[in-house]
């Protein structure tokens, strides 16, 4: 759909006609929010909750359906199977705001020909070749907005690609959706087999239970109704977590229910600001603002970088004046038209370098340093073993945080220290741990699950020497400029350049919060005055923006963000409190919650409308549209930009304006989500010949073994981590307080009374779970919560495990995290740590020792295989570096 | 003024525990223990002299409303419970030191300073709310943050509830809320759903209760006393019985020495 947020706001669910949250477990991780599904079940609202376990959540719900982790995407499927077969979309919705009715190439080839593969497949490089995935009459590639120059698809990266060649005025529709061309028509063979029977023995579902969910859906869509869907990392945290995000959008487009009130798609995020972690990323691979980071052989100069990433048509054809408002920002008056804004400056990528990789590569040597603030790996990161492992083998280690955390305590209290399989003098590690302010104690902003940034003013000076990330970061940033401020060399002078003046204030030199901000939104160069919008950037020099998305949020000098205006003095979409990414737009997309002509679907469902007397689009939120583009619009041949999308595209950030039921470029892993069994499983893949996501990334090395791809008979069971309402995370802030630790005083997993009694394990007494990474020992809870779930006549139990716990704080314990893998998502490079095998026993962990491991790491010619034959042979990890051009 | 009082809907709690750390927050009541239960994820037990709110976590294998093919019959009902302020608060009546007073709001609440800790409360509560803290020896029990609504502010317990389970409010107030609750969830479907301890009719042994509750199942799955009954309701019976022992022991009495003199007659 365009844009890396969720959909809606939580506060909107209050409107919607029925909620699936699937992926999350809402009540406990969100129980704040929480109260909207509770405001919308006591109007009438059905709940539904799909999760392997019953939990918080589920005994709110009115349904609850039991599932077996790792199988989202073939229930989605099996929905949008029913929806497609059963012709309960929403045709008119579907026909005009998606790219249903475009026809696709005659080489494009589907899952079901391939076994499991798309036409395009490159055994060599492992990768997938779109070409064949574009629509009929399109040139070159349809470009995808994000993620573009380290992947370097051809046509969004490639420096032989220049805007415009991707033209997309001959595109063949057929809006009667016969066309066996036609995406609606390669969709509903796609999923075809995703029948209720297949749903059930791929997910343990009954059918008549899926029929009750697919029915609940159903008649809660359409003109006069809509349904919500929330997910959280239950979704993402798979090899293959993009693609059950895109089945849920598929699903959510067919029913017409994106961009309308109670609609939508609530992307629940893990903690405060992990949106605005993303906005303003800490992610390898992103510059702020979604602006993928230049790629070291491919953006030679800015020319080359602009054309691989604007697109002709869609909001991203502004592309270069947000990316040369980012470098004024930064470099100030050295960046310049003649020196290309000192694009050469900007960081480069050379590969991946996600968290994964960058683990593994401390843990062979390859980092000198690491910095740690606001996460605790040793706790919170997959394979705790080899996190650690990554600790020991950097030169130093700066760990910031409220209390000293495992991840600074590392080197004292891991358990291969406590077992003695690691020496504490043999560590040369040298760690510096700074406390922290909370965010009690310092100025600064949230951005939160629906993208809204709230203000939080300092209530209290930190205690101690407790300093803010912000503090940390400005001097640190002072104290290397003063270091580079001689220097002549080249490479040097993107930090001497670099714009780093705010004012402080305090006694310790508190950097100002808001100046910060300040430079976040924008300001005209010429008089520093405040931007008010990102329409107002330019690619001249003449305007600054730290991150373009959030230009707006200092609108007329004022902090947007800090406004508390309170619901009962404003309309319920609540505009004037904090503010919303973009441009304040609490519903994005919200151009569709109009018919075509701009009228409201129904009265009920009112919200975004055209008015033909003041030619505007009106309503109560912002609209997120051209304000005064009419309906009937329609652009010429030659018309570039949102001028090239039509008054009925509402998906402004795509090239076509269209939502993609079926996505021609962007997607790594195929245009179409398809169902592939996590890394390690209990059964074969049902429907395709490949077992796994075959883009997947692994790391196969010695201290991150795998198990068997299904049936390891060491490893029987499925194993599911996930957090209590009681802690937080990693722990870090709430096993060091007693209020919070009193109340899940100990380490435990969950298991049925039917895997209790197979394994003799009584309530509330010990276990060991172990996998080929680790061994840990906790308590247990024996509960009908965790039902196992027949998969036809086969049986699987599935062990649930919360991982807060750890090694440190005031309440310690075995962490669910060291009995994960290294293994993740070719997208975006997301662990999974939501499905994978496990085995477990009666009785505590022997002397601390770890277990036995039996998985060799390398795959035994016996072991029944993860890909198909010819996949995988030739294209071991490291993953591919895009090749540089001669 | 007027009575102050809590509705807490047990069908609206999604047990996140909030009530238990912003009561232990604003009163700044100590840790009482890290100590796993097993029973669900009820690790708080009861409520006691640091602890005065408790959600507790009851795992039933009983149908659920909806035909459910999968798990066997199956619900997980939670309750936050708290000291119920009765009308006839056995705790108050027991304190010989006046130190457990009835304040201008309705609601029972004891007085540190005044409190000797004899421990007379603690078997007068039919509720086994009150409870003496090891370190002081003196009885402690939720206040109703008496230190909050005489400011206008709301306990800090509902004030943290995220879903209105827990409902502060004008005790009148509170008694038409639920009954409009408690007739909405009929209307859904709902009959198992009930009142517990709203009035004295419902509730003769303690005259009704300021802090009372809707529940889906009977009061001993919440661990609540079906008819609870504060020990002072015997009292007048008690009284008379020991009255009549007492003048019957003194005819018996009288009957010996007058039976003795005659026989020495």
């Amino acid at each position: 759909m365009g844009r890396g947020g969720a959909t809606t706001f939580q506060q909107d669910l209050q409107n919607a006609d029925c909620i699936l949250i699937e992926g999350s477990n809402m009540a406990e991780c969100h129980p704040v929010g929480f109260q909207w599904v509770m405001e919308a079940k006591a109007r009438g609202a059905k709940i539904i909750h799909v999760d392997p376990r019953f939990t918080r959540t589920s005994a709110m719900a009115d349904l609850h359906v039991p599932i077996r982790v790792g199988t989202d995407i073939a229930f989605l499927g099996g929905l949008v199977n029913y929806v497609l077969s059963h012709e309960r979309y929403f045709r008119e919705y579907v026909v005009n705001y998606t790219n249903a009715a475009v026809l696709l190439r005659e080489d494009f080839r589907d899952t079901e020909d391939l076994e499991g593969l798309f036409s395009g497949y490159d055994a060599e490089q492992n990768r997938y070749d779109p070409k064949s995935w574009q629509y009929e009459g399109v040139k070159d590639q349809v470009p995808a907005v994000g993620h573009k120059e380290l992947f370097a698809e051809s046509g969004a990266g490639a420096s032989d690609h220049h805007p415009g060649d991707e033209d997309l005025n001959d595109l063949v529709r057929d809006e009667t959706l016969q066309n066996p061309r036609c995406v609606f028509q390669h969709l509903k063979k796609h999923f075809a087999r995703y029948t209720p029977d297949v749903v059930e023995g791929i997910c343990g579902i009954p059918p008549e239970k899926f029929q009750a969910v697919a029915e609940a859906l159903c008649d809660n869509s359409g003109r006069e109704r809509t349904s919500a869907l929330c997910y959280a990392v239950g979704w993402t945290h798979h090899s293959v977590g993009v693609q059950y995000i895109r089945t849920a959008s598929i699903l959510q487009l067919l029913l017409g229910n994106i961009g309308r009130p109670g609609g939508g798609i609530l992307a629940l995020r893990g903690h405060a600001s992990i949106q605005g972690s993303t906005d303003i990323p800490t992610l390898f691979d992103l510059l702020p603002g979604y602006l993928p980071m230049p790629h070291a052989s491919h953006a030679k100069d800015l020319r080359a970088y602009i054309d691989g990433n604007q697109s002709a048509t869609g909001l991203w054809n502004e592309f270069p004046k947000y990316i040369v408002s980012l470098m004024k920002a930064w470099f100030g008056s050295a960046a310049t038209v003649e020196n290309q804004f000192f694009f050469q400056h900007l960081p480069r990528l050379t590969g991946n370098h996600a968290h994964m990789t960058t683990v593994t590569d401390m843990a062979d040597g390859k980092v000198d340093g690491y910095f740690v603030m606001g996460e605790n790996p040793s706790v919170g990161s997959m394979n705790g073993a080899l996190q650690r492992k990554g600790l020991r083998n950097v030169k130093w280690l700066v760990v910031r945080d409220l209390a000293l955390i495992e991840t600074a305590e590392f080197w004292r209290t891991a358990p291969e220290v406590a077992s003695g399989e690691v020496r504490p003098e043999d560590i040369d590690t040298e760690v510096f741990f700074f406390p922290a302010a909370a965010h009690t104690e310092k100025d600064g902003s949230f951005t939160n699950t629906q993208r809204l940034l709230q203000w939080h003013h300092a209530a209290v000076p930190p205690p101690g020497d407790a300093r803010s990330e912000l503090h940390f970061m400005f001097h640190l940033g002072r104290r290397l400029k003063a270091h580079y401020a001689k220097s002549s060399a080249e490479r040097d002078q993107g930090i001497r350049a670099l714009t780093w003046d705010y004012p402080t204030h305090e006694a310790w030199d508190e950097p100002s919060a808001d100046a910060v901000l300040a430079e976040i939104n924008g300001f005209h160069t010429a008089d520093h005055s405040p931007l008010s919008s990102f329409a107002e950037l330019k690619d001249d020099g003449s305007t600054a923006a730290g991150c373009w998305i959030y230009t707006g949020v200092r609108a007329d000098g004022v902090n947007q963000a800090a406004r508390r205006k309170p619901g009962r003095e404003q309309t319920w979409v609540a505009p004037d409190w904090g503010w919303a990414w973009p441009a304040n737009r609490r519903i994005l997309y919200n151009r569709a919650s109009a018919d075509p002509e701009g009228k409201p679907w129904s009265e009920r469902k009112r919200y975004v409308t055209w008015d033909p007397e003041t030619a505007r689009w009106v309503g109560p939120d912002v609209p997120d549209f051209v304000v005064d583009k009419a309906p009937s619009y329609r652009p010429k041949r030659s018309d570039r930009g949102l001028a090239a999308l039509s008054g009925i595209d509402p998906f402004i950030l795509q090239a076509d304006g269209k939502g993609w039921l079926f996505a021609p470029s962007g997607i790594l892993d195929g245009p179409m989500p398809s169902h592939y069994e996590p890394q390690e499983s209990v059964v074969e893949n049902l429907l395709y010949a490949q077992q796994c996501n075959p883009l997947r990334q692994e790391y196969r090395r010695k201290d991150n073994r795998y198990h068997r791809a299904y049936q390891d008979p060491d490893y029987p069971f499925l194993l599911t981590t996930y957090r209590l309402t009681e802690h937080h995370t990693a722990g870090g802030m709430s096993r060091w307080l007693s209020w919070l630790s009193e109340l899940q005083p100990e380490m435990f997993c969950e298991i049925s009374p039917e895997l209790a009694a197979l394994r003799g394990i009584l309530n509330g007494g010990w276990v060991t779970v172990s996998t080929a990474r680790a061994a840990i020992e906790c308590r247990v809870l024996v509960t009908q919560r965790l039902a196992p779930l027949k998969l036809g006549k086969r049986t699987v139990m599935q062990i649930g495990v919360p991982y807060h716990w750890g090694h440190s704080g005031r309440t310690r314990g075995g962490s669910g995290n060291d009995l994960l893998s290294l293994v993740g998502d070719p997208n975006v490079s997301i662990v999974e740590t939501k499905a994978f095998t496990a085995n477990i026993v009666a009785g505590r962990h022997s002397a601390q020792r770890r277990l036995a491991v039996h998985a060799s790491g390398e795959e035994d010619a016996r072991d029944p295989r993860r890909d198909l034959p010819v996949i995988r042979n030739l294209a071991p990890f490291p993953m591919q570096v895009p090749k540089k051009e001669d | 003024m007027g009575q102050k009082g809590f509705f807490t809907d047990t069908t609206l709690c999604i047990g996140c525990k909030a009530c238990e750390v912003a009561c232990k927050q604003w009163n700044q009541l100590p840790e009482d223990g890290f100590a796993f239960t097993g029973m669900s994820y009820d690790n708080t037990g009861q409520l006691g002299a640091s602890t005065w709110r408790h959600v507790a976590f009851i795992e039933r294998p009983v149908p659920t409303p909806e035909k459910d093919t999968t798990l066997p019959a199956f619900r997980w009902l939670m309750e936050s419970d708290v000291c119920k302020h009765c009308q006839r608060a056995g705790c108050l009546e027991a304190c010989p030191t006046g130190a457990i007073i009835r304040t201008e709001f309705d609601t029972v609440y004891v007085q540190p300073d005044v409190c000797n800790g004899c421990g007379y409360c603690i078997s007068a509560c039919p509720f086994g709310v009150i409870d003496r803290r090891e370190e002081d020896g003196r009885a402690w029990k939720c206040t109703l943050c008496y230190d909050r609504i005489g400011e206008d502010m709301t306990p800090a317990c509902a004030k943290a509830c995220p879903t209105e389970s827990i409902q502060y409010g004008d005790l009148e107030a509170l008694h038409g809320r639920a009954e409009q609750r408690l007739a909405a969830l009929h209307a859904l479907g709902v009959t198992d759903a009930y009142l517990y301890g709203k009035d004295a009719q419902s509730q003769p042994g303690t005259g009704g209760l300021n802090a009372f509750f809707l529940l889906l199942e009977k009061p001993e799955v919440y661990n609540l006393p079906p008819y609870p009954v504060v020990p002072t309701v015997f009292g007048n019976e008690s009284w008379r019985s020991a009255g009549v022992a007492a003048v019957g022991a003194m005819g018996i009495a009288l009957a010996a020495v007058l039976f003795g003199r005659s026989q020495r007659g």
